[in-house]
């Protein structure tokens, strides 16, 4: 039977997927036309949702945007054996907005259904898990640490160093937490793991209790994913059913267990620390640090808590070596970045890349331009908490490095473009607000800085004391970098300064008064 | 002094409790079950689950009262998210805000006269390459204009 391929991402779904399924439902059965409509992960080629799919013998060919009013066309066009129609965009792997990646992590994204075990187990999935098995834990870790991954989050940390520290830590229990609290506006990598193919995050999970000797995980999952929380939960219990999760992992005598957590809404939790205060039913207050979770962390037991990206990348490391991936990438940046291109941008979605690809080659090879036509003035990478930057960086190349250089940051990797009408010392007030909204308010630099972070801001603006106020702004800024208890009242100087620094005409001042970091 | 329980709300609550009175950090997922369950979390269950998970009612207060996904008042029918964050911003979420509360007549954090729909903001809902976004109850919108909040509350 022709199997028509409709996605069930959350991003599919809030552009009508489910629709158009039913839509194409209808209409089959009016038709009498035989087919089975797989609702599988999304490719996330999002501009062009919900993409509908269907099995030729020359490959899956796609149709997108499709709409319920297309479906009558469609059929008349004989899709189902992959006849042409105006909304025809061929084979799919050979779009090049797909073609031209290199998908590692998300090899799976939009080609499975997501919660089918067999599925993953057909395209390569828990190949990573039966190595690891075979492997002593120290093993393990060095593969990880050979492959050069670094913490997807944001902070890019060496993975491998981290899993050291907590395989070395003494417990009689010791847990993997994964950090699923995605809370940076223009990201989205997370929940397409978790929605479009997430027994790649189980399985780099089990594989990381296996390399430390932890018996637990826990998924702190951020409370806007709805869809995401059904599918884990669901994979889980078929993981479990079929032996890939439990007291004995594929027979071998180990045990591992996962429960998901939703978090609650706040964005600090996002932070490593203030994660475990909230997974043990504590506020979610920042830590101090030392100690490190690693030594004490969940329950005061040495704990692993990564990243989403960073855990689901574990997979492929562990089934195709450490050298594979690290061949990827460039400089102390190995393997390949999700980049999430979000705003104010054309073709937005998920493009996945050795590191070492332009901002320039992202925004215009990729995302083709602006949504509004407009060119292109700033963009913010790495979440509200990252750096904006002008044109005249858009040469610059996604490499941790490269990024840290020019005073930004690559955190998550996701990219938020705005055209040339945005307010630049608004989108700076906005980082206070974001701040002082968010902030857990143990430090006194994030607490308060923020807020009066809003005022000096609104100050500017207006005009009052200007000179001396963007002086205070200044100083407000390297007290909060330099004083802050963690990257919530840190980093917000960073989206603050770098719209000083480069657009200073928005913040009233002359072509001669910009100034350099502060 | 918080409003007592009904009968049917402390039925409930004494059943979630005792589903989570023993699970490591059992307070989080306790509290998302109530609200679930009963729509949010009254201040009149605080001292059962003080008592329950050996807290004070401070404690538990603090603990509700952090997270912006807890509330302590009943909600309307439906809960509409606009999100507010930088993606949404890009694509005129700002403009998009101000229709949106000058059509239901509220601000965040109001509901409808009606009891309809309860107007609350959020910061991100990842559904950042379809811009500006809104979540509806659990259901994700994208690119949202007034045309599809229109069909949305009229629903």
């Amino acid at each position: 039977m022709v199997k028509v391929f409709i996605p069930r991402d959350s991003t599919a779904l809030s552009l009508g997927a489910n629709s158009t399924a039913k839509a194409i439902q209808t209409e089959a059965e009016k038709r009498g036309v035989e087919l089975t409509i797989i609702r599988n992960g999304s490719r996330g080629l999002f501009w062009i949702e919900p993409m509908v799919e269907v099995e030729t013998s020359k490959g899956r060919v796609a149709y997108a945007p499709v709409k319920p009013k297309d479906v009558d066309s469609l059929f008349d066009a004989d899709f189902i054996n992959g006849g042409d129609h105006i909304l025809s965009l061929g084979l799919t792997e050979e779009m090049p907005y797909l073609k031209n990646q290199q998908r590692l992590t998300f090899a799976r994204a939009g080609i499975t259904d997501p919660v089918s075990l067999e599925d993953y187990i057909t395209h390569d999935g828990y190949k990573g898990l039966k190595n690891a098995l075979a492997m002593t834990q120290k093993d393990i870790v060095k593969t990880v640490t050979d492959s050069g991954l670094r913490g997807r989050g944001g902070a890019g940390f060496p993975t491998g160093i981290k899993w050291n520290t907590v395989l070395g830590a003494v417990g009689e229990q010791k847990y993997i937490v994964c950090n699923a609290d995605e809370g940076d506006s223009g990201t989205y990598s997370d929940r397409m793991v978790m929605e479009d193919d997430p027994y790649v995050l189980i399985e780099g999970m089990t594989i990381a209790g296996l390399a430390v000797g932890a018996t637990q995980g826990y998924i702190y999952l951020r409370s806007e994913y709805p869809h995401a929380l059904h599918i884990l939960n669901e994979a889980i219990a078929k993981a479990n059913a079929d032996g890939y999760l439990g007291d004995d992992i594929c027979g071998s005598g180990q045990s591992f267990q996962m429960e998901v957590r939703r978090a609650a809404g706040a964005y600090v939790c996002g932070e490593e620390t203030s994660l475990l205060e909230s997974l043990e039913g504590k506020r979610g207050l920042v830590r101090f640090k030392p100690p490190l979770p690693a030594i004490e962390g969940l329950f005061g037991k040495p704990t692993i808590v990564n990243n989403v990206i960073s855990l689901a990348t574990i997979p492929i490391i562990l089934d195709k070596g450490a050298k594979y991936y690290a061949d990827y990438g460039m400089g102390r940046s190995r393997g390949t970045l999700p980049i999430q291109l979000a705003g104010n941008i054309k073709q937005g979605g998920l493009v996945e890349l050795a590191f070492g690809v332009t901002l320039r080659e992202l925004l215009y090879d990729y995302g083709g331009g602006s949504a509004s036509g407009r060119p292109i003035r700033a963009v913010q990478v790495g979440g509200p908490l990252g750096a904006y930057l002008p044109e005249s960086q858009f040469d610059t190349p996604v490499d941790y490095e490269s990024f840290q250089k020019l005073w930004a940051v690559l955190g998550h990797g996701g990219i938020v473009a705005f055209d040339d009408t945005v307010d630049m010392a608004k989108m700076a007030r906005y980082a206070f607000e974001f701040c002082s909204i968010e902030s857990c308010g143990k430090c006194t630099p994030c607490r308060i800085g923020a807020t009066r972070g809003v005022e000096v801001m609104d100050k500017i603006t207006s005009g009052t004391e200007h000179t001396k106020n963007i002086q205070v702004l200044r100083d407000l800024s390297s007290t909060m970098l330099n004083g802050s208890l963690c990257a919530l009242g840190g980093m917000t100087p960073y989206p603050v300064i770098s719209a000083l620094n480069h657009f200073g005409e928005d913040f009233g001042l002359g072509v001669n008064e910009k100034e350099g970091v502060a | 002094m918080a409003d007592q329980l009904s009968a049917v709300e402390l039925e409930k609550i004494e059943a979630h409790i005792a589903v989570h009175q023993g699970m490591p950090g059992g307070l989080l997922p306790l509290l998302h079950a109530i609200q679930d369950d009963v729509g949010y979390v009254p201040e009149a269950s605080y001292p059962l689950i003080s008592k329950a998970l050996a807290l004070s009612v401070a404690e538990v207060h603090g603990f509700v009262t952090f997270y912006h996904h807890f509330r302590t008042q009943p909600v309307g029918d439906h809960v509409l998210q606009v999100c507010r964050a930088e993606s949404c911003q890009a694509m005129g979420s700002e403009k998009l805000e101000a229709d949106i509360k000058a059509k239901l007549g509220i601000d965040y954090h109001e509901t409808t006269t009606d009891g309809k729909v309860t107007l609350l903001p959020v910061y991100c809902l990842g559904n950042c390459a379809s811009s500006p976004a809104v979540m509806m109850d659990c259901d994700v919108y994208g690119r949202v204009d007034m045309v599809k909040i229109a069909e949305l509350v009229s629903e």
